[in-house]
């Protein structure tokens, strides 16, 4: 916790009203002001008590109080920090201390969320039981969504048409395993609007859930491995179609800050958002109609924490007979984030509920998002309140519409 | 009686989670806006219902426990402050709109319901809210109501007590009361607008609801000089053209601003004066003919095309002074209000002050009525200049006063502001103030050591004496 950082707040409060905890608890230690004025604490001296820890982990890491800082605070290194100082000071209680265990042992490796399909398959059924032993078990059998067929991507798709760029693409744990058809579907974008897209097979986690968690170590020893792969394959951009990987990835330089020579390596390495790269590129693939009516959900990791707000907005107006529409109080985060809706069922599934409400008062076909913990979030959420909504990933959408094909 | 038996009774009538006493969870409640006071409160409740409201403040009341009220915790003068003996009373949990109702333009809201929140609960029926304080997205209707909060387009359209129709409030013995604009009788409800927590608590507010402008124009003018562009704000009202918003901010302000939003003012500008009209088409299109005209001194004139333009524009002025943190490490924002034509002359002696005292002061201000918000920087890790910065902000006040003005246009008095009452008011006129508020409040337990300099005593009514009271003799009060 940098007290250099701390500093910066001038306890304005403007971050407020778009603290997903603020908003639902309406008390200033679970506010992003009062988050800082606790950390300011700690570095006066106060040890962590457990009061404090429940304060910070309750902070779901949106950003969205980055947005809307008038002072620049840091809040996203400021939250990571802290989360690390957590895990090295707090001891948890040995329930908590086993499902973190179970979730950062199964979660960033792609192997073993492998071995969940079946499991998955029956989620339904063994939700009860699993509620009983623990409601972060129950929360991640709710979440979980029906997995479609695996589909092995090939080691390079090459691009159709003449050749506009070399990328290459970042496959995701969750996406991977979970979301392969959105994986599928993005390369076939990628590769429709003239990219070769590289997808390095020996490709693992980029870290993201582990730096958002306060554990840094494995953050970093995820981020090098990643970095080295992407390297291997000989890209310097990479395309992340996930995006609490794209921004994790994006600070990989800030992440590896001690070691110079890493530091360096990730910040010659460009990563980009599908939709970013897409709006930069532009178009030059055929646009086939679709006639939807689409809910846009701007994922926290998206809007907040890489500003891309437009972006995709953009490539689904364009799609003919696509008729976008905005989700009111579209700001606030889905509870989703990362593994909070695990480790917080409550407050995720409050905040679920509550942007529910709003995707339901919007009327539209379909909801996309550009995150995979979002869609499985909110599409959670809608069968509670028995208004199910079909979800897409803003890669299938355009997907469907480049090859001229229903969604 | 003690905080220790107060706080089980507090725990009788509120949920488990409303009741604060955790050390580290209480001084998150330290300070509001203004963190150069900090108190850590004794003990912090989160109430849902006026009637919760009530019951706290009468076992106040039973143990002789002052307790003060806090909304989002945005205020710049300190009126929040809690009291380490004393409960502070928080209004964020109550946040429902309980009534819109647009054919009599009125909307019925709870006190912690933010200013914003209201007008976009009626925009799309073509209805806004007019008060807009610079901290509108965050700042809560109850706070506006205790510190009768201004902001830019107060100039046409007035401040909050101009909006509040009616208040259901808590009083200080802890009855709930209505207080009415058409109560008839004594203007209860404009002496409580206004009165910062000293006059008891507001528990649901009925605001008024104001017809959306047909037309509005966004004119964003740049001048070599703070002169010039104050030369300007006094011909624009000398023609009778009341805008609904004139705003001036000067070189250091736009820097900060720029620094932070990326407002893209233009460059090299002294000051910028940003011109909003407002209202029925033909009369804004003749009053910008005027105003193109007035204007012509500026070396840019630029007009905002569309709504996202306009907001482009106000984003500098509305985020300058959370955004002055980007230019310096610490700040001090005074709030002061001084004669529109008197405006060249207090701007020159604040330059010179600065100059004094090598303390850099960023003016943003109310130009159109000539409040004005210098914001005084300083180094908080250099010796000496808090204490520099400060003197400098004094003086600024002392200024305002010098020239007719008041030491407050909108911030409130708070505790921050206290010390300079008896510069601007006599002994007579306090001690009548302070009759006002020992009608509401007789026991001083409603957020004391606020607006008033000194603890005064309500037992004690001016002209009659009753011998020295034992406060006074102990050299802790002051009698009158």
């Amino acid at each position: 916790m940098d007290p250099e950082l701390i500093k910066d707040c001038v306890h304005c409060g403007f971050c407020l009203p778009t603290c997903p905890t603020y908003v639902l608890w309406g008390e200033e230690m679970d506010s992003p002001r009062g988050r800082i004025h606790l950390m300011a604490q700690h570095v006066e001296g106060t040890p962590i008590t457990p009061e404090m820890a429940g304060h910070f982990d309750a902070c779901l890491g949106c950003m969205a109080c980055v947005t809307a800082c008038p002072s620049g605070v840091r809040y996203n290194r400021l939250i990571e920090q802290t989360r690390a100082v957590v895990e090295r000071e707090h001891v948890r209680d040995p329930q908590e201390r086993a499902v973190r265990g179970i979730v950062f042992g199964l979660f960033p490796y792609p192997r073993r969320l492998r071995l969940l399909r079946l499991p998955m398959r029956l989620s339904e059924r063994m939700r009860p039981f699993l509620e009983r032993v623990h409601p972060s078990l129950g929360a991640m059998a709710a979440l979980a969504p029906k997995v479609e067929r695996r589909q092995r991507l090939p080691r390079l798709v090459r691009a159709r048409g003449p050749r506009r760029a070399v990328v290459g693409m970042l496959a995701g744990c969750v996406q991977r395993e979970f979301f392969p058809q959105v994986n599928a579907a993005t390369a076939r974008v990628l590769a429709l609007e003239g990219c070769d897209v590289v997808i390095p097979p020996s490709q693992g986690c980029c870290g993201a859930l582990s730096v958002h968690s306060g554990r840094e170590d494995q953050a970093r020893r995820l981020a090098k491995r990643t970095i080295r792969t992407f390297e291997r394959a000989g890209v310097s951009t990479v395309v992340v179609n996930a995006a609490g990987c794209g921004s994790s990835m994006k600070e990989y330089a800030d992440l590896l800050a001690g070691e110079p020579g890493w530091a360096a390596r990730a910040a010659a390495l460009r990563v980009v958002d599908l939709a970013e790269w897409l709006a930069e590129l532009g178009p030059a693939a055929k646009r086939h109609p679709l006639p939807l009516t689409v809910a846009y959900h701007d994922a926290c990791h998206l809007a907040h924490a890489q500003g891309i707000r437009r972006q995709p907005r953009e490539l689904l107006a364009d799609i003919p007979g696509l008729s976008l529409r905005e989700i009111p109080e579209s700001e606030i985060c889905c509870g989703s984030a990362g593994t909070y809706n695990i480790f917080q069922p409550e407050a995720a599934r409050d905040l679920g509920d509550r942007k529910a409400a709003h995707v339901a008062s919007v009327g539209a076909d379909l909801l996309v998002s550009a995150n995979p913990g979002c869609t499985m979030q909110i599409a959670a959420a809608m069968r509670r309140r028995d208004h199910p909504i079909r979800v897409a990933h803003t890669a299938e959408v355009l997907d469907a519409s480049l090859r001229g094909v229903t969604l | 009686m003690t905080l220790a038996a107060l706080t089980p009774r507090l725990r009788e009538l509120l949920e488990p989670d409303a009741v604060i006493t955790d050390p580290v969870r209480l001084r998150t409640y330290e300070c509001d806006g203004l963190t150069y006071h900090r108190a850590t409160p004794g003990v912090v409740v989160l109430p849902e219902t006026a009637e919760q409201i009530a019951a706290i403040v009468r076992l106040c009341n039973e143990h002789g426990t002052p307790f003060v009220a806090r909304g989002s915790g945005t205020g710049l003068s300190g009126g929040a402050l809690p009291r380490t003996d004393g409960v502070l009373v928080v209004t964020s949990r109550m946040r429902r709109i309980l009534e819109i109702d647009i054919p009599n333009r009125r909307a019925v809201v709870e006190p912690g319901v933010t200013n914003l929140a209201i007008t976009e609960a009626v925009r799309a029926q073509g209805y806004y809210y007019a008060p807009d304080p610079s901290s509108q997205q965050v700042c809560s209707i109850g706070g506006n109501v205790a510190e009768n909060s201004g902001g830019a387009h107060c100039l046409k359209y007035g401040f909050t007590v101009n909006h509040v129709q009616a208040c259901e409030i808590v009083t200080p013995d802890g009855e709930i009361v209505r207080l009415d604009r058409v109560d008839a009788g004594y203007d209860l409800l404009g002496a409580f607008v206004g009165s910062e927590g000293t006059l008891g608590i507001a528990t649901k507010i009925t605001v008024r609801l104001s017809r959306t402008p047909e037309s509005v124009i966004t004119v964003l003018a740049a001048y070599d000089s703070i002169e010039e562009g104050g030369k300007a704000v006094s011909a624009i009202i000398g023609a009778g053209i009341v805008p609904a918003a004139i705003e001036m901010m000067d070189a250091l302000a736009i820097e900060a601003a720029e620094a932070a939003v990326a407002c893209r003012y233009p460059d090299n500008a002294g000051a910028v004066l940003i011109v909003e009209l407002d209202g029925p088409r033909a009369e804004v299109d003749r009053q910008f003919a005027q105003l193109k005209e007035i204007c012509s001194g500026a070396f840019e004139l630029r007009v905002a095309a569309d709504a996202i333009e306009r907001a482009a524009i106000w984003r500098g002025r509305k985020s300058a002074f959370a955004a002055v943190g980007r230019i310096s490490p610490a700040y001090i924002v005074q709030d002061g209000v001084v004669p529109r034509t008197s405006l060249p002359q207090v701007l020159a002696s604040i330059d010179r002050l600065s100059a004094e005292h090598g303390i850099r002061v960023a003016n943003v201000f109310h130009a159109g009525d000539g409040n004005l918000h210098p914001l005084v920087l300083f180094d908080d890790a250099e010796p000496g200049a808090g204490e520099r910065a400060e003197i400098v902000s004094g003086a600024i006040l002392d200024l305002c006063i010098e020239h007719g003005g008041s030491i407050t246009g909108e911030h409130g008095v708070g505790v921050d502001k206290s010390r300079y009452m008896p510069k601007m008011f006599s002994d007579d006129d306090l001690d009548t103030m302070q009759l006002v508020r020992c009608a509401f409040d007789p026991r001083g337990l409603s957020n004391p050591g606020k607006v008033f300099p000194t603890p005064r005593l309500c037992g004690e009514v001016p002209g009659v004496r009753r011998g020295v009271h034992p406060l006074v003799e102990a050299g802790k009060a002051e009698q009158f």
